[in-house]
């Protein structure tokens, strides 16, 4: 009975094909938005994570966030053999808390720390030749390269003596370099950051734009020259890498227990880790996935309220036909079903359709807008799991309406 | 197989009350040849669609192969109507957008039969009443005899203990009307019941039996055949 059935709604269907396509096209407009709509809250969540992932597994962030009113102890001489200071409690208890270069260096000693760097940074403004453009500029270490995953794609990085002599030295995004000098092939050119002559000494390897910023648009300074340049005295944030992915909390931990002797104020400062900060985000982009989809839901329901509305109609215009099935015999699930199946495959083949045209709208989106967009198989699932659903509840009502008609009724419409 | 007594049906118009049955008494036996005949209006087809338990008395009793019909659930009434009743409607009532072979096979695909089987028992029925020929065409194809054969076709394929027939010939010419009664006379020797509604006496004479019905009730039955 169950093929029979099936087969009728599909000739149902197949006889009144505008229709079938009008009462579909709800459906396909829903279950589209939830497919690409829900890709690209997926494709942003794997954009995000991926350039997280990319800055470094093992990375520590701190931020030191209290305002600092004393000016006591410039490290204008640059390391000194980076000998750990000893916190001293005493003597500090002011609230000017300063931390010098050789005390954050100084976290070395711990074992699960590898390497640390300052960072100073500020927008700049870059020129060679005729062409310039305002770039962001930073001031860091030479360690900071293995910590933020850096390299280069010739020359050289920032050295400890560029460090040391403050020379007037960079090293320059890829991007940049493009966009001054028209190609990468710039080591030894010279290049004017805020109106003062720098030598190139190596460029970035290329990492791609992610969520809006280009990590390729930079200029990297030695650490104290940058400082100079900015006016900046003190530390606002330092990067830690740790030894292994394993060793980032007792890192954390030892950091953290550090900052707090020095500020005896937990709200002085900030460490994160990077699994925190992917949490974060990946909560945020769950949230705005949750939203878009809840959204294209909305309009995968207003498409099966659109479904019910013409399979109403088709039940009133084929009161005779239901009569003439029952006086042939037809048992009230028959036509229950009859209905139900017909509601069922319009939403489903408008979910299948759905899906196709969604697939086609994220090919155009990828390739006209460059966009990540990702379709998950969970999600191509979902929507035709619930077009169908939204077929059977939405189909129920007017096939319940069809196999309650009386027969005798039901023949006498006209 | 049929018996009914003290059968009433009204319909309400507003504050206007017919009454399209008023006491009907009437019995049939297995194998009988029945004609109904009345003037326009007697209540011949409200009959018929008691009969045929496609509609309900307001009154009365109706016991059909001696079970009474009031305590069937509505899936059981289905079942009777889709296997030991065949109905010849007065309007024919064919699915426009199916084939003569569709239509006719629609009881046998309620009855569960697989494709195959239905093709065939529906191609020798559809051979008998003699529309072999046009049996993939629609209604709208068809001319009123044809579509009126392709009506008794489908009455005909569950091979129905009982055949009830409203008006079989009313829209054919003399001869198609001839052939049809033929072929109720050739069903009726098959053994099959035959209720005819006909508001033609000579249609009506054609029957070994006669009931007449006027203003919903039953005059007199014909031939002296009294049935028990
Ligand atoms: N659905 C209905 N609503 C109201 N009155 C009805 C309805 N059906 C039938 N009637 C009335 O019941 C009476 C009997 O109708 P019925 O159709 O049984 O007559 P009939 O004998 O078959 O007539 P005909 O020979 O013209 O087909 C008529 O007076 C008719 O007006
Ligand atoms: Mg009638």
């Amino acid at each position: 009975m169950l093929p029979q059935t099936i087969a009728m709604a599909f000739k149902a269907i197949r006889t009144n094909k505008v229709r079938a396509a009008l009462t579909m096209l709800g459906v396909i407009i829903g279950v589209m938005s939830v497919v690409v709509l829900v890709a690209i809250g997926q494709g942003t969540t794997a954009s995000v994570t991926d350039s997280i992932q990319g800055m470094g597994t093992n990375l520590l962030t701190v931020n030191i966030t209290t305002r600092r009113v004393g000016q006591y102890g410039g490290y204008g001489g640059g390391p000194q053999g980076a000998a750990p200071a000893q916190p001293q409690s005493a003597g500090q208890q002011r609230g000017t808390v300063v931390l010098s270069l050789s005390d954050i260096l100084g976290l070395e000693a711990s074992e699960a720390i590898d390497k640390i760097s300052p960072m100073v940074n500020g927008s700049v403004t870059v020129k060679a030749g005729n062409k310039n453009t305002t770039v962001s500029m930073m001031g860091v270490l030479p360690a900071y390269a293995d910590i933020r995953n850096q390299s280069v794609q010739s020359g050289r990085y920032i050295v400890q003596s560029d460090v040391d002599n403050r020379s007037a030295r960079c090293v320059i995004g890829a991007q940049t370099a493009e966009d001054v000098f028209g190609n990468t092939n710039v080591v030894g050119n010279t290049l004017h950051i805020n109106g003062r002559a720098f030598q190139i000494v190596g460029v970035l390897e290329s990492k791609g734009s992610s969520a809006g910023t280009s990590s390729d648009e930079v200029v990297i300074l030695p650490y104290t020259l940058a400082q100079r340049m900015l006016g900046s005295t003190t530390i606002g944030s330092f990067y830690v890498s740790a030894v292994s992915a394993e060793a980032v909390t007792q890192a954390q931990t030892y950091v953290e227990n550090y900052l707090y002797k020095r500020y005896q104020n937990t709200s002085a400062y900030r460490v994160s880790n990077q699994t925190e900060m992917l949490n974060t985000i990946n909560e945020t982009t769950g949230q705005l996935t949750l939203m878009l989809g809840g959204i294209a839901g909305i309009a995968l329901l207003v498409g099966g309220i659109g479904i019910m509305n013409i399979m109403l109609v088709s039940v009133t215009e084929r009161t005779r036909e239901i009569g003439i099935r029952k006086a042939v015999g037809a048992r009230r699930v028959n036509i229950l079903l009859q209905f139900l199946i017909e509601a069922v495959v319009l939403s489903g083949l408008g979910g299948l359709l759905g899906l196709v045209f969604g697939w086609l709208l994220m090919q155009a989106l990828r390739t006209m807008l460059n966009m990540t967009l990702i379709m998950s198989l969970g999600v191509v699932e979902l929507a035709i799991g619930f077009s169908m659903a939204v077929g059977i509840v939405f189909g129920l009502y007017p096939a319940g309406k069809a196999s309650k008609l009386r027969p005798i009724e039901a023949l006498r419409y006209d | 197989m049929i018996e009914m007594t003290g059968i009433r049906k009204d319909y309400r118009m507003g504050d206007n009350v017919v009454s399209a049955l008023d006491g009907v008494d009437l019995a049939i036996a297995d194998h009988e040849f029945v004609a109904i005949i009345g003037p326009s209006g007697s209540g011949k087809s409200t009959l018929m669609h008691i009969i045929g338990c496609l509609d309900a008395a307001d009154e009365g009793s109706y016991r059909f192969d001696g079970q009474e019909i009031g305590d069937y659930s509505e899936d059981e009434l289905a079942r009777i109507r889709g296997r030991k009743i065949g109905f010849v409607f007065q309007q024919f009532n064919l699915l426009p957008r199916m084939t003569a072979q569709e239509n006719v096979e629609l009881p046998l695909v309620y009855q569960g039969m697989r494709g195959g089987k239905r093709h065939r028992i529906s191609e020798t029925v559809l051979e008998r009443v003699g529309l072999a020929d046009r049996i993939d065409h629609r209604p709208t194809e068809l001319s009123g005899g044809q579509q009126q054969r392709v009506a008794i076709a489908r009455a005909l394929v569950t091979q129905p203990a009982l055949l009830l027939a409203d008006e079989p010939t009313g829209n054919l010419d003399s001869r198609t009307g001839r052939e049809i009664m033929a072929l109720l006379h050739e069903l009726h020797r098959a053994g099959h019941t035959i209720v005819l509604i006909t508001h033609d006496a000579s249609i009506a004479a054609q029957a070994p039996r006669c009931i007449h019905i006027q203003d919903g009730r039953v005059l007199a039955a014909a031939d002296g055949q009294e049935v028990s």
